[in-house]
């Protein structure tokens, strides 16, 4: 039993999985404790639990950085309930909820009630993020210390949604984070160069009458938020890395020495749509920052190959059916992401050889846990790790229905798509929480 | 046709259709006292703006009565937009209530095209009268029936339009239309004004009009709108004048039979001086008057057109 002393009862065997896509299928069990007990091919045990999948891709449970739960305020778009679901049938062990709801999450009351809401629901580790200026307003730095010090001990802060524009206030928050080792994730977009913006300047938007969102307005923010963690000792995540010269800029600055903590992450939309599809002014393809050119989406591609790029993060933006259904510049901006990360990754970067099974635990697991300091997450799967584990059935197809996904909105952006491998169960601290598309709470029940 | 969306989908074909149309029911109505053709009667259109208009409004209004269409207008203060209801709603509401065309004004770029989608289970026809910076399709038609009457035809012709063709949706609508009819299309403005992408029209771009002038068949001048000014596109107002206003001097510039046009509002001593603006080279009021026919025209194939009877 490779030598390692179970530390509790067997509990769960997972028969023949493939960690990190390996040729042969191994059997991995789990002990009460919710820790990897052994692996290997493993005769009768005493687990109580079994779980046959067939050859399936095991990977370490996804981490996803950039998440709207919309609850509190929005709980007809999405409520941390069902936010949860889609968390755990995408395949996610641990989700990060942005601080955009209403109330704002900018003190220690309300995330406390997100990171308890979402215990309570039990299926995937919901970490608020905390606001990095009172309200969103970008004027004033929100109370960090006290959400980092309150129960949800909040490591991730952003105004996403806003972009912290102030270079002063920004490099006050990258400092101030600095005292706790926090984050400070930055939607990057200029506001003066992107006054009504509501598509991808270039081409497209030209001929379509649309306002443009041009890519410098992301790029001179990300060089100069770059320039103050490298200044200051902060740490600094960029949000939603949307064109190639944020890339490119990207590359060039973690090349050198003394940049600091510097860290990415790129949407699955990103990865794979580009602004032609705005020819119907649907605004299920709106988004914020918008759906660029195919050079962009090549870029970002390879810079998630290189590492330039860190992470993918889904940017999971439910909407209430009547802000989407309306005309383009009245509607909100943002796509559901969570029941199609994978799937979209295995698209655009698997099956093009960019990344292999191995890599795509990197940059959907083990980079975002490692990025926002959580222990228990993206570990290896190994003896004695925790079992956060995604089994993945690589070879199925399927075709992305938004009345199908879990949650009451429907802006996927990839309705009618069919799309490569399928998340089939998803087992958190020990526990399944998602298996063949159906949730599984392990405290209550779902209502 | 279906609906009237924009000018890019026009065909050559259907373009002069329209366009012989319209001649068709200027020379019928020429000299008539009562201007009446009972060819929509029985028919509702309904007008929908969400913007301000004057022309545009009056001009589809008095094309629908001098077919003997019944016209309602609607605008968007005196409706129940104004209590927060959805464009949706708002449209299956007037189709509902028998509208067999919508006519529609909106700032949203693209609104037009979502209402066709909306209505097409219900037969109900679109007419895009200008949405946001997107599409204006029949100025352009107007425009292209004024350059036919003018220069005999639109084919071959090389035609000018200056000014803000970031925000301007005539300028797009007439970019597309004009070089459907085989014109040569250049395009004059500061660099400001001009949308990042404009290279794919297949149009030529330039910033200086003084050079242009004497190759032009036909110039046409866009509105300085106010909120513009103050955007920051150029310095002031007297300095895009001197660049690119229409002025007596400039004019003097261009061949013989070269047309001036301008869609209207004039912003006069801006975009275009009095006296350019009242000359004989001058179409402006011809233009109004064409857009009546130009409208009437659109409708007729809209609702009374082949097509239409299947």
């Amino acid at each position: 039993m490779n030598g390692v002393e179970r530390t509790g009862r067997a509990r769960l065997l997972l028969r023949s999985v493939r960690p990190y896509g390996a040729k042969e299928p191994v059997d991995l069990l789990v002990d009460e404790d919710g820790r990897i007990a052994d692996i290997g091919e493993l005769e009768e045990t005493d687990a109580t639990e079994l779980l046959h999948a067939d050859g399936a891709v095991a990977l370490p449970g996804f981490v996803d950085l950039h998440t709207h739960l919309r609850e509190p305020g929005r709980e007809d778009a999405e409520t941390i309930e069902s936010g949860s679901v889609a968390a755990a049938l995408g395949g996610y062990t641990a989700v990060f909820a942005m601080a955009n709801t209403d109330p704002v999450a900018d003190n220690a009351v309300v995330v406390e009630h997100v990171r308890r809401r979402g215990e309570e629901v039990g299926l995937v580790e919901v970490h608020p993020v905390g606001a990095v200026t009172a309200g969103l307003g970008g004027q004033r730095l929100a109370e960090i210390g006290s959400m980092a010090r309150s129960a949800a001990r909040v490591r991730l802060f952003s105004d996403d949604g806003n972009c912290v524009h102030d270079p002063l206030l920004m490099r006050r928050a990258l400092e101030y984070t600095s005292a706790f080792g926090g984050v400070v994730a930055q939607h990057a977009q200029d506001p003066g160069l992107t006054p009504g913006a509501q598509a991808h300047e270039g081409a497209n938007a030209a001929r379509l009458g649309l306002a443009g969102w041009p890519a410098p307005a992301e790029e001179s923010v990300v060089a100069r938020d770059c320039m103050l963690a490298g200044h200051t000792g902060g740490s600094l995540h960029v949000c939603h890395v949307s064109s190639a010269g944020t890339a490119e800029f990207l590359r060039w600055w973690r090349s050198r020495p003394g940049g600091g903590s510097v860290s990415a992450e790129v949407t699955p939309h990103h990865l794979l749509l580009t602004d032609e599809l705005l020819e119907g002014y649907d605004p299920r393809y709106k988004v914020n920052p918008p759906l660029r050119t195919d050079e962009d989406v090549r870029a970002l591609r390879e810079a998630l190959a290189e590492g330039v790029v860190d992470c993918v993060a889904t940017d999971h933006a439910p909407h209430a059916e009547q802000d989407k259904d309306c005309e383009w510049s009245a509607a909100r901006p943002g796509m559901l992401g969570l029941q199609t990360a994978l799937s979209v990754l295995v698209h655009t970067m698997l099956r093009p050889g960019l990344l292999d099974w191995r890599d795509l635990a990197r940059v959907l697991s083990e980079a975002p846990a490692r990025i926002a300091g959580l222990d228990d997450q993206g570990r290896p799967l190994e003896v004695g790790e925790p079992a956060n584990i995604t089994l993945v059935d690589p070879h199925a197809e399927w075709t992305v229905r938004g009345e199908e996904l879990a949650g009451t909105a429907l802006n996927t952006p990839f309705e009618g798509m069919t799309l490569p491998a399928r998340v089939t169960a998803t087992i958190s601290r020990g526990r399944v929480t998602a298996r063949d598309g159906r949730a599984q709470p392990y405290g209550g029940v779902l209502r | 046709m279906r609906h009237l969306l924009t000018a890019e989908e026009l065909d050559p074909d259907t373009a002069s259709a329209v366009l012989d149309t319209a001649d068709m029911l200027k020379s019928t109505l020429l000299g008539r006292e009562v201007r009446k053709l009972p060819t929509l009667r029985g028919r509702t259109v309904i007008t929908m703006f969400y913007e301000n208009s004057t022309r545009t409004r009056v001009s589809f209004e008095v094309a629908g009565k001098w077919m003997s269409a019944d016209v309602v207008n609607v605008s968007a203060s005196g409706s129940s937009t104004g209590k927060g209801e959805s464009l949706r709603d708002t449209a299956r509401t007037l189709s509902a209530a028998g509208a067999d065309c919508v006519i529609l004004r909106h700032q949203a770029s693209g609104a037009p095209q979502r209402i066709a989608e909306w209505l097409d289970p219900t037969g109900t026809r679109v007419v895009n009268a200008g949405d946001g910076m997107h599409e204006h399709p029949t100025q352009a038609l107007l425009d292209a029936a004024t350059l036919r009457e003018r220069l005999g035809d639109v084919a071959g012709r090389r035609i000018g339009i200056v000014g803000d063709l970031l925000h301007s949706r005539v300028a797009r609508s007439n970019t597309h239309l004009l070089r459907t009819l085989g014109a040569e299309v250049v395009l004059i403005a500061p660099p400001t004004l001009v949308p990042e992408g404009v290279r794919n029209w297949g149009v030529e771009v330039t910033h200086d009009l003084d050079s242009q002038l004497p190759g032009l068949d036909a110039v046409m001048a866009l509105r300085v709108q106010a909120e513009r000014m103050h955007g920051g596109f150029f310095p002031t107002e007297r300095e895009y004048s001197v660049g690119y206003g229409l002025n007596a001097a400039r004019t003097a510039k261009l061949p013989e039979h070269a047309v001036v046009l301008h869609p209207g509002p004039m912003m006069r001593g801006t975009e275009i001086a009095p006296r350019v603006a009242d000359s004989a080279r001058a179409a402006v009021e011809q233009q109004v008057r064409n857009g009546v026919h130009v409208r009437m025209a659109v409708l007729y194939h809209l609702l009374a057109g082949e097509e239409n009877t299947a």
